[in-house]
């Protein structure tokens, strides 16, 4: 009993903050995306919403920017950092503190600064990238007046900060396998090739599967970039991802209630993701 | 081909690989001192520029007059500071009482914070805008700026590990001997896990730092804006020049590089958190 009031006394003051913040806005937004919020007073009525979204062009926009981002970013930048950290590990590897830094680094900088820095490297006149191109005598891009291009640059800033995180989750992964399985594999005279498809790869699977629906998840959630780099999703709305259009109709035109309902639909295709990416890859071990 | 032959080819196919790609990716931090050092007409400059030049301080006060930036930083710091406090004493409180005690409603309040953990910010947000903007009408102010961030799921989860990890002898010893519970905590449970609060902090930290979305809702007075908020609003103007946006880019970053050589350890342990047991 008397550890009971303890138990309590200890969880009070995180508990006061999340009820205040975080739990009661969660269930007042729902509530409120069933409201007409354009107007006051506001009114109930849940097609002004839920249904605008099956018919709005600019939702379905943002919704495919977004999922063409993720699809494309996503699987890229995972085989990457399973590639770096594959070579993070090896034992010839030289100046490791280096190189863990020089892919680490992106994570500790600021999304304003990196989102500053792409963009004045990517910069149609005089940035870098086209002075780099023109160089090795490649045609200059005009990055941010195209789309493709746009969602090229989103795709590589993306990739550039967040790499080496989900590196060093891997690298931690794959220090964790004891290497007397290694050992054993050696003996019966299993190639390095087949070691690693046969061992590394799936017992790593849990650690890429967490790192790839953390990065559905972020990259469902992409906002510093298509606002700072690609100037508010330019060019006109090639770049536009939900969280943009969730900010832009939430705190741009104050229509929260439709800023709510978009927000639930991007939880709900968050959560949904984030199950069928650990039900496939349940599916192939079993 | 021997063995060491074999090493050695590999060696070589592996610095191939990774040495190109080290200097991409450090490549536009670089850029960024770079550029902030260069005077106004460099960016007309149709050469490569690698070197940095001298014109530091002047973008600087170009930057200063432009937004305050040095008062914008103030702010951040103390925002951060403040955050990271209340914030580590939140979720070592909730930890502990999760780690050590048994009681009714453990099992929901352990659900309600991993089933809020995934889920997306701007669901929060909004409402958490009205509430703190509209309702009680906190904008431009501290309060607003630290206090709706500070919950935060993963710390509970990482502190109730490291109090779960320490000898609940000691704990029962304590007990017995008369501390009360909440000395327990503060001056046997804190201090020996203190490696993880020191892990934690930096995570809080960085997060507070670059912290960008919350505060650019909250803070639309100069004087109660942070650096990100204050640096973002420059991004795109034309009269603002890029030299001052870069310098402001390298005071937002390269405090948290030389934090984060200084103490890599608990940077990489804090910010893998939870990802791997």
């Amino acid at each position: 009993m008397r550890r009971n009031r303890h138990a309590y006394f200890f969880l009070f003051p995180f508990l006061a903050v999340f009820a205040t913040f975080w739990l009661w806005p969660i269930v007042n937004a729902f509530y409120i995306s069933f409201f007409a919020t354009r107007t006051q007073p506001w009114v109930f009525r849940p097609e002004a919403n839920w249904g605008r979204l099956l018919v709005d062009p600019a939702f379905a926009n943002a919704l495919q920017n977004t999922l063409i981002l993720m699809v494309i970013q996503v699987p890229l930048m995972i085989a990457l950092a399973t590639l770096l950290a594959v070579m993070l590990n090896s034992p010839l590897l030289r100046a490791r503190g280096l190189m863990r830094f020089a892919f680490f680094a992106p994570v500790v900088v600021s999304e304003v600064a990196y989102a500053a820095v792409f963009r004045l490297m990517f910069n149609t006149d005089f940035g870098v990238i086209n002075k780099l191109l023109g160089s090795i005598g490649l045609p200059e891009l005009d990055w941010f007046s195209s789309p493709t291009a746009a969602m090229a640059v989103i795709i590589m800033a993306v990739t550039w900060r967040w790499v080496g995180y989900n590196a060093i989750i891997i690298l931690a992964g794959l220090q964790s396998i004891p290497q007397d399985v290694y050992e054993a594999a050696r003996l019966d005279g299993v190639s390095k090739r087949q070691q690693f498809i046969h061992i590394t790869v799936p017992l790593l699977r849990p650690v890429i599967v967490f790192c790839t629906v953390l990065s559905i998840i972020g990259s469902l959630q992409l906002f510093v970039e298509p606002f700072l780099i690609t100037n508010r999703g330019g060019p006109g709305g090639a770049t536009e991802t939900l969280g943009l259009f969730i900010y832009r109709q939430g705190f741009g035109v104050f229509n929260f209630g439709y800023a709510s309902a978009v927000a639930f639909t991007l939880a709900l295709l968050a959560a949904t993701l984030s199950v069928l990416n650990i039900w496939a890859a349940r599916e192939r071990t079993a | 081909m021997n063995k060491h032959a074999r090493e050695r080819r590999d060696a070589i196919v592996l610095h191939l690989v990774i040495v190109p790609l080290a200097i991409v990716w450090l490549f536009p931090i670089w850029f960024m001192v770079v550029f902030a050092t260069m005077p106004e007409n460099a960016i007309f400059s149709p050469d490569i520029l690698l070197v940095p030049s001298t014109e530091f301080l002047n973008n600087f006060r170009e930057l200063e007059e432009d937004a305050g930036f040095l008062r914008t930083i103030f702010n951040s710091v103390l925002v951060a500071v403040i955050y990271t406090a209340l914030s580590v004493l939140l979720t070592s409180m909730a930890g502990w009482a999760l780690a050590r005690y048994r009681f009714a409603g453990r099992g929901a309040v352990a659900a309600l914070v991993l089933g809020t953990m995934t889920l997306p910010y701007f669901v929060v947000v909004i409402p958490q805008f009205i509430m703190v903007a509209r309702d009680f009408n906190l904008i431009n102010t501290w309060f607003a700026l630290i206090v709706p961030p500070l919950f935060n799921s993963l710390g509970v989860l990482f502190m109730r590990q490291a109090f779960l990890m320490l000898p609940s002898e000691l704990f029962d010893a304590a007990r017995v001997e008369g501390v009360s519970e909440w000395k327990i905590f503060r001056y046997v449970a804190m201090p020996m896990a203190a490696p993880t609060i020191a892990a934690l902090s930096i995570v809080l930290f960085l997060f507070s730092w670059n912290n960008y979305l919350w505060p650019l809702l909250i803070a639309t007075r100069p004087d109660m804006m942070t650096a990100p908020v204050a640096l973002g609003s420059l991004i795109g103007v034309t009269r603002v020049s890029w030299g001052s946006i870069m310098v402001g880019s390298v005071l937002l970053t390269v405090p948290m590089l030389i934090l984060f050589i200084a103490l890599q350890r608990y940077f990489i342990s804090g910010i893998t958190s939870g990802a791997v047991k």
